[in-house]
């Protein structure tokens, strides 16, 4: 279950990126919202999304979202649809892995309807010491490789693990959804083997070396505890509030957007950015239905 | 005219405090006799942590030597900082106990219950996180906050802070451009599809009658049922009270849209007996979802994983569930009460209609 390794680095195409990059500084000059925008930004720059020519639109069938008014947000019952095809892709894609599963948590003393919930991934083994793996991997995207391989069995984690002090860190994460955002919003923490729940100075040397940057550069605004809406406890999460932003930028490149279904690669293509922040890849499989 | 009631109405939202009588933990007494308790009004619209610097050199000459890390309980129950104070008071003491008996502690942060608060700035960005996210809501984006000057923001939280200066902070805060609701007890009681096109007439003035309101809901599910508040049971532990974070909507269809109406809303699961247009589609989510289920996630805390969601529904709806106090800003307002006339004027500093409600919740065979 070694993440970085298994998981490969998607086919970003270098051309696709510059264009990304060069729509958001455009943007950025003709003057759009300074916190906001710098923020994704550099959440761009740190963390490319997945980009895949075919990979085009983000329309509902209502045609609610239409290229110009689309802000970049789902709702709720869009959420449920979007995290279902994430799950199953990633099942797909990363079937040695751990898998992501629905909960309906039971709320107010009754059961919660089947929109309300999360999308959990618990005991995600990552190594300590990720964070140097993981940056060359983002730098090797010239081939796509397969994104798992069989012969990680589970056997071999013991030594895929291994690590200077021979510890490896488990984490939960949970996707959830923001009714105030519209967005979808991840939620992790890790713990030791023993269960001992980790700090986010421990945190800090799991993520891969652009999160400790930025972390340390914007320490409020950017991984921070905050209560899981569902768990009543302290979580990590990342701040939702740029995230219909650069959500709605990831799909500008994209031309004129055509009117279709492709509340599918919502997630996908979300998670495709945030995973990044907490070293988790994206295979480009998952893009493809 | 209007302009002035609610003026009014704010006024005593930002003037509202509680007396606290707050005593140091008895573990942490290392002076005999122990220090008397500390008397403290606190600003309803405050934080608990903000209260530090008054209520620490009360308790300084009996700490043990060590870092402070100051969090407040109230019965055992660790105070949830992020709350304002007059929210945690209206939520905790059905029966208000005036002065309100606090404790205080300067060590043992249980970080397991507690999100971190190491300083006024944890507070602060607590504050403004949440301003950003009423923003969003009204507006979409955050850009106003975000685009706010460093004076302005500065000016803004000293008067949060101090529950200080109000016409500071109606000065900066009105930058932020959160419009008023439209009002339906001004115009009519009993608007009818005419009157309706009026209100959207007077919508150029700048008045809004469609939109998302910020709402904080904190909601206590009890099975037990009483008759007085002081029997109510109290709280234990904060996995009793739901805390749910949905903006309200309304539509401004010309109907007067009640605090009931809003409760309604905001609280499906319990309220919600109508059967909704996208009941097809749920359902054959459900199906989806239990493919989607082939290893349970094992013991979520408080968290059951649900496949057979339609039986739990369908119980639901057989008793009714009642409201057995609503509570904003202190008072207990009527269900009957235009919602947008408590949103526009018992809304925090932050732009959050905090509503504390106590549900009892008919007990279920299902699950």
């Amino acid at each position: 279950m070694l993440i970085d390794k298994q998981v490969s680095f998607p086919n970003f195409q270098e051309k696709q990126k510059q264009h990304l990059t060069n729509t958001l500084r455009r943007r950025l000059q003709i003057g759009l919202s300074i916190g906001t925008s710098s923020c994704c930004y550099s959440f761009f720059n740190h963390f490319p999304p997945l980009c895949n020519q075919r990979f085009l639109v983000m329309v509902l069938e209502n045609g609610r979202l239409c290229s110009s008014s689309w802000v970049g947000s789902i709702t709720a019952d869009e959420f449920r649809v979007a995290t279902l095809v994430f799950a199953e892709r990633w099942e797909k894609c990363n079937s040695s892995l751990s898998q992501w599963s629905w909960v309906s948590p039971k709320r107010l003393g009754v059961a919660a309807d089947n929109v309300e919930g999360y999308l959990c991934l618990q005991k995600m083994l990552i190594p300590r010491g990720a964070k140097d793996s993981c940056d060359e991997a983002s730098t090797d995207n010239s081939k796509e490789e397969p994104c798992f391989d069989n012969e990680d069995d589970p056997v071999d984690n013991a030594t895929l693990v291994q690590s200077s002090d021979g510890e490896a860190h488990q984490y939960d994460f949970h996707i959830v959804y923001s009714n105030s955002y519209r967005v979808p919003v991840l939620y992790f923490r890790g713990y030791c083997i023993d269960g001992q729940p980790l700090m986010l100075d421990d945190i800090e040397k799991d993520l891969p070396a652009s999160s400790s940057k930025m972390l340390t550069e914007s320490k409020w605004t950017f991984i921070t505890q905050e209560e899981h809406p569902y768990l009543n406890r302290p979580w990590y999460t990342l701040h939702p509030c740029g995230t219909c932003e650069w959500m709605k930028l990831l799909y500008a490149n994209e031309g004129p957007l055509v009117k279709g279904v492709l509340v599918d690669q919502y997630i996908v293509s979300w998670f495709s950015v945030v995973g990044q922040v907490v070293g988790l890849r994206t295979p480009l499989e998952m893009l493809r239905s | 005219m209007e302009r002035e009631s609610n003026k009014e109405a704010n006024q005593y939202v930002w003037e509202g405090a509680i007396p606290l009588q707050i005593h140091l933990h008895q573990s942490e007494v290392t002076t005999l006799p122990s220090p008397p308790p500390a008397l403290i009004l606190a600003p309803r619209i405050g934080y608990l942590p903000l209260l530090v610097p008054q209520v620490k050199p009360f308790f300084s000459s009996a700490l043990p030597p060590g870092v402070d890390t100051v969090w407040f309980d109230y019965k055992g129950l660790p105070l949830k900082w992020y709350i304002p104070t007059g929210v945690l008071f209206d939520l905790l003491c059905a029966e208000p106990e005036r002065p309100w008996n606090l404790t205080v502690h300067f060590r043992g942060y249980p970080s397991n219950i507690l999100t971190p608060c190491e300083n006024e700035d944890s507070v602060k960005w607590s504050y403004i996180n949440s301003l950003k996210e009423a923003a969003y809501i009204f507006h979409g984006n955050c850009k106003n906050v975000m685009n706010m000057s460093q004076a302005d923001q500065v000016e803004l939280w000293q008067s949060v802070m101090n529950a200080g200066n109000m016409e500071a902070y109606l000065r900066v805060s009105s930058k932020l451009k959160f419009g008023m609701f439209g009002d339906p007890f001004s115009l009519s009681l009993n608007s009818s599809s005419s009157k309706s096109r009026e209100r959207a007439e007077r919508d150029a003035t700048g008045t809004i009658t469609s939109g998302r309101i910020p709402v904080r809901l904190y909601v206590w599910s009890i099975q037990e049922d009483f008759d007085n508040l002081e029997d109510a049971p109290s709280f234990d532990s904060w996995d009793k009270i739901s805390y749910i974070n949905r903006p309200a909507e309304i539509d401004g269809e010309g109907k007067c849209f009640s605090l009931g109406d809003a409760i309604k809303i905001l609280l499906p699961e319990i309220f919600g007996d109508e059967p909704s247009a996208s009941d097809d589609t749920s359902k054959a989510e459900v199906e989806d979802n239990s493919k989607l289920n082939p290893e349970e996630p094992s013991n979520v805390e408080g968290t059951t994983v649900i496949s057979e969601s339609k039986d739990a529904e369908s119980c639901n709806l057989s008793k009714p569930a009642e409201i057995k106090l609503l509570r904003i800003q202190g008072i207990e307002p009527k269900l009957e009460i235009p919602f947008t006339w408590l949103a526009n004027n018992l809304m925090n500093p932050d732009h959050f209609l905090h509503i504390c409600v106590y549900v009892k919740v008919p007990e279920q065979t299902a699950t």
